[in-house]
């Protein structure tokens, strides 16, 4: 099934930044919207603001619009404040869309965990991600910087620890 | 004719070549020397001939010599000449072509034209008297025998003297020319401090002085350029002058307005006004001094300055606001359109067009899509669609 884009992305004034307040509020929480949408679909890795631009995401090729520089950084910027990015890097060149944020997925992995009885069990990333248990949940195939970020959360709301094992790192549920 | 000498046709420290012109005949006098053909070189400092066929044969006058110059028109078979009075030479004078001549004057005949402009900066030049502030050394140099005169300055060293000096020069000539701005400048800031006296003591004394004294420094002030210094009373801040304008400007553009959909810029008033006049013009300032008394007048039209800074006449009746529903119905009728497609459709200049659909985004009816294609304007579907 190919990926829906939404009406906002045959509007060509949708590449380009609105002046007036509350029409450029809309147009950034579509933008904002079809960020995530695309990102999930795609199963978007980092990637570098260089990137972006080039990425059909930012880029209608058949309606030959682009969203400027410019523009592409101020919906990066709503994003990192609604919490679903985050920057790599000190210089703010490499970025992650988090389409689901880590306390939500921390969540999702907390309530499997608890629904299975398994609290204070002590797992690997590896089997929490793709052990032959998790293949029905949502969180089976997360990558591993989206797991830490999740596992983190849930740290600090103490629910889990991360630990160190011989081959790598692993989590105590509490 | 004696009074010129050998020279190698290169320009002195300090000496900058002004006008050259080729096809210059050289007479002594009324009569014709065997320098028949050459190139004319006008310098700060020097007139210069140097012969076309023979580059090495170069003779020079210093502009000192010149008494004063003429101009002798064209005549059938006769080229224009400039004639030239001179001083008798000095008698430390470089060696020339000439010992001695029995003319105080000289001709340059123009075979190829150009001695209008040669004219003028000979003209210049003399008047100028440039080379008394750029002193050169005085001794022209001889031709072939090199040594005397000026120093030859050598190899790098040389160089850098020459650039120190020219430095020098230039630093010195700014400082030169900019000492009569300061002095104005300090002028200025005592008229400055006058007038603001004065209008301060206007301001204390508004009981003593008449209404009309009041306008009339008012008026003072305005043509030294100081706005209105005195608090906005009811007749705002213009004189009687600009109240009479106000009012006849209201009786003038009436019927304009009205023809143009109740809304002009005010370059388009102040283009139809001034030919309206014929004499007795209008200038830009007093157009707007009058203008911005219209409301405050009660006259029916007023003065409406857009977001953007362009100014606008309205008549009162007018609603631009009204006329951006119109405007966001047009718009959606065609899908999108720039400024200049409504300006047509609609039949506006393309300014005030555009002043329309920007108020229109502004409301929120339109957005825009600013792309390499130019900026169209579109009905604002992200606050009325989904």
């Amino acid at each position: 099934m190919s990926f829906a884009w939404p009406w906002q992305y045959s509007f060509p004034p949708f590449f380009t930044l609105q002046p007036n307040g509350e029409t450029r509020q809309k147009q950034l929480s579509a933008w904002c919207a079809l960020a995530l949408a695309y990102s999930q679909r795609h199963r978007l890795p980092a990637m570098t603001v260089r990137e972006a631009q080039d990425s059909p995401l930012f880029a209608n090729r058949r309606l030959q619009r682009k969203l400027p520089l410019e523009s592409i950084q101020v919906v990066l910027e709503e994003l990192r404040k609604n919490g679903n990015l985050e920057w790599l890097d000190k210089n703010k060149t490499s970025f992650l869309i988090m389409w689901r944020r880590p306390e939500e997925w921390g969540k999702l992995i907390y309530q499997w965990v608890s629904k299975n009885g398994l609290t204070n069990s002590v797992f690997t990333l590896y089997e929490l991600a793709s052990g032959d248990d998790t293949e029905n949940e949502e969180f089976h195939g997360l990558d591993e910087t989206m797991l830490l970020r999740a596992l983190q959360a849930l740290q600090q709301e103490h629910k889990a620890e991360i630990i160190t094992l011989d081959d790598g790192r692993g989590v105590k549920f509490f | 004719m004696d009074r010129f000498a050998w020279t190698s046709g290169l320009l002195e420290l300090g000496e900058t070549l002004v006008v050259q012109q080729r096809g210059v005949r050289l007479y002594d006098g009324e009569e014709k020397v065997k320098f028949d053909s050459g190139v004319l070189l006008l310098s700060t400092h020097r007139l210069i001939w140097r012969d076309q066929k023979n580059h090495e044969c170069c003779i020079a006058i210093p502009l000192s010599q010149v008494v004063f110059i003429e101009e002798q028109a064209a005549g059938i078979g006769k080229s224009a000449k400039i004639v030239v009075h001179l001083h008798p030479a000095s008698s430390n004078k470089e060696p020339g072509p000439f010992q001695s001549s029995k003319y105080s004057y000289i001709k340059l005949s123009f075979k190829e034209h150009g001695q209008i402009e040669f004219y003028r900066r000979l003209s210049e030049e003399i008047t100028q008297r440039r080379w008394e502030n750029m002193p050169t050394s005085q001794t022209i140099q001889v031709n072939k025998d090199s040594q005397a005169g000026r120093i030859r300055a050598v190899g790098i060293v040389g160089i850098e003297r020459k650039l120190e000096e020219k430095r020098k020069e230039t630093d010195k000539n700014i400082s030169e020319a900019f000492e009569d701005l300061s002095k104005l400048m300090e002028k200025a800031k005592e008229m400055v401090e006058l007038s603001k006296s004065i209008a301060n003591k206007i301001k204390e004394k508004q009981g003593d002085i008449t209404e009309d004294e009041t306008i009339r420094f008012k008026s003072y002030l305005l043509s030294m350029g100081i706005a209105n210094p005195v608090t906005r009373e009811t007749y705002g801040s213009g004189t009687h002058y600009h109240m009479q304008l106000a009012k006849q400007l209201a009786g003038i553009l009436q019927t304009p307005l009205e023809e143009r959909g109740g809304i002009m810029s005010l370059t388009e008033v102040y283009c139809l006004v001034n030919r309206a006049r014929g004499l007795e013009l209008l200038s830009p300032e007093d157009l707007v001094n009058a203008c911005k008394m219209l409301e405050s007048l009660k006259l029916p039209l007023r003065l409406r300055i857009f977001d953007s800074g362009v100014m606008v006449i309205e008549l009162q009746s007018h609603n631009e606001e009204e006329m951006v529903a119109s405007a966001l119905e047009t718009v959606s009728e065609k899908g999108s359109l720039t400024a200049d497609e409504f300006a047509k459709l609609v039949g506006m200049s393309v300014l005030l067009a555009k002043e329309r659909l920007l108020l229109a985004e502004k409301m929120g009816h339109l957005c825009r899509d600013d792309s390499v294609e130019g900026l169209r304007f579109y009905p604002n579907l992200f606050l009325t669609q989904s």
